[in-house]
């Protein structure tokens, strides 16, 4: 799972489809796994990542991160 | 040492200068010539009302003349260019209107006899792209376009139906389309169209999909000089762009060049393309003229225009290799204040 290589996001959680036109923002912990998904990291060292990092349930990031990926997914923003 | 490189100077007239709600790419094509740092250019402007915005830009146009309607035939819209060139020595002449640009072909040659420069496509390339032609003309290119049927009479409504089912589009002629979901919706299009544009009327598969368009220049030989793809981002009531960007995606690159190539196009045209959720790029219509959107080329970093008036001067433009993607334009509208003397001017003499 990674980010396609065309994809343009910023540190302010802006995200950018050359291919579509299509731009999303995102909030500050979603421009963090944006910029972690670039680096090919898996779900699961992002979820140990954030988990380390913010006061947040294991289930809960879990759940969370699922939903993130797979409306990525929708937006066709990952490569398959 | 300072450089003293001179630039060209040259005239270019230029048609469509109706910067209305519905825009003609005269402007576009104006601004972006005169963004060109190889010019010195003279723009004459050619009006056919005398309300279209662009006589009264004195920054941007320097002269304006009305030409005939092309109704009146290409003896009157010869004679009157060569009124004009009289006066203004006109290098280069860009027309702008899918609907002049008939009578602009067939006295293409008489005008490179007085010196002026076109660079336009030929009557067979601009006849093989009509709406009427299209789906023909891609089967014969390999090229994806949506299924038609060319009818005359309001009782082949319903054989198109059966064939394409619904929704379908009737279109007119020259311009418009209406999306229709029964039979009763197509045979009132039908009527409107027809009492419109005139016969036949087209019944056309539904594509659904994203809509893209293309800006491509032809060299005439099969190569493409520039190619930008534009996203829509924001439709006004007509189908137009009010906002649109520039996007990077090959598949539609690709399409622009294979259309190039099969057709050796000569000169500016837009493709309208849908693009189907598993991603088949349908070539909607083909405008054989730069679209109003055309100033974005310039913007990307590919002036389609300049490029355009070097070609037709005779010469040698390098394909253009990369754009800027991600570049948006925002249509706006703005009120543009005349004296009522001015309006009599160009009204009475057909010159400002």
């Amino acid at each position: 799972m990674k980010l396609k290589k065309n994809i343009a996001t910023s540190e302010a959680g802006l995200i950018f489809n050359p291919g579509t036109g299509d731009s999303f923002s995102v909030n500050n912990i979603g421009a963090e796994i944006l910029a972690m998904l670039k680096q090919t990291n898996s779900p699961q060292e992002i979820i140990g990542h954030l988990s380390s990092k913010y006061d947040v349930e294991k289930n809960q990031l879990e759940k969370d991160m699922d939903d993130f990926v797979s409306q990525l997914n929708d937006y066709n923003l990952l490569d398959k | 040492m300072k450089s003293q490189l001179k630039k060209q100077k040259i005239v270019i007239a230029v048609t469509a200068l109706n910067a209305i709600d519905s825009p003609g790419p005269g402007m576009a094509v104006i601004r972006a010539i005169r963004e060109c740092n190889d010019f010195d250019v003279r723009i004459i402007g050619l009006a056919y009302e005398s309300l279209e915005p662009g006589i009264y830009m004195h920054d941007i146009v320097d002269k304006t003349y009305q030409i005939p309607y092309p109704s009146a035939g290409t003896d009157a819209l010869y004679a009157r260019i060569l009124y004009i060139n009289n006066i203004e020595k006109i290098d280069v002449l860009i027309p702008n209107f899918d609907a002049e640009l008939f009578n602009f072909i067939r006295i293409r040659e008489e005008l490179g006899k007085l010196g002026i420069h076109t660079f336009l496509p030929t009557q067979e390339e601009f006849e093989a792209r009509d709406k009427i032609n299209l789906f023909r003309f891609g089967k014969k290119h390999d090229l994806l376009m949506p299924d038609d049927k060319i009818i005359f009479r309001i009782s082949e409504i319903s054989d198109a139906a059966e064939k394409f089912g619904f929704p379908l589009v009737v279109k007119g002629k020259f311009y418009d389309a209406v999306v229709c979901n029964s039979v009763d919706q197509a045979e009132k299009a039908f009527f409107k169209l027809q009492a419109k544009w005139g016969l036949p009327v087209i019944i056309q598969e539904f594509i659904t999909g994203t809509e893209v368009n293309i800006a491509a220049l032809g060299d005439g030989k099969g190569n493409a000089v520039s190619i930008i793809p534009m996203r829509k981002l924001y439709i006004t009531e007509k189908g137009k762009a009010w906002s649109g960007i520039t996007i990077d995606d090959q598949l539609l690159i690709d399409q622009a060049l294979k259309f190039i190539k099969a057709t050796k196009w000569r000169g500016g045209c837009e493709l309208e393309i849908m693009m189907t959720s598993d991603r088949k790029p349908y070539i909607m219509e083909v405008n054989p003229r730069f679209p109003a959107w055309i100033y974005l080329t310039a913007a990307a970093g590919q002036n389609q225009p300049a490029a355009l008036v070097k070609l037709a001067l005779g010469q040698k433009v390098a394909a253009f290799k990369k754009f800027a993607v991600g570049k948006v334009f925002i249509r706006y509208s703005w009120d543009l204040i005349i004296d009522i003397s001015e309006f009599h001017k160009i009204s009475g003499s057909g010159e400002l």
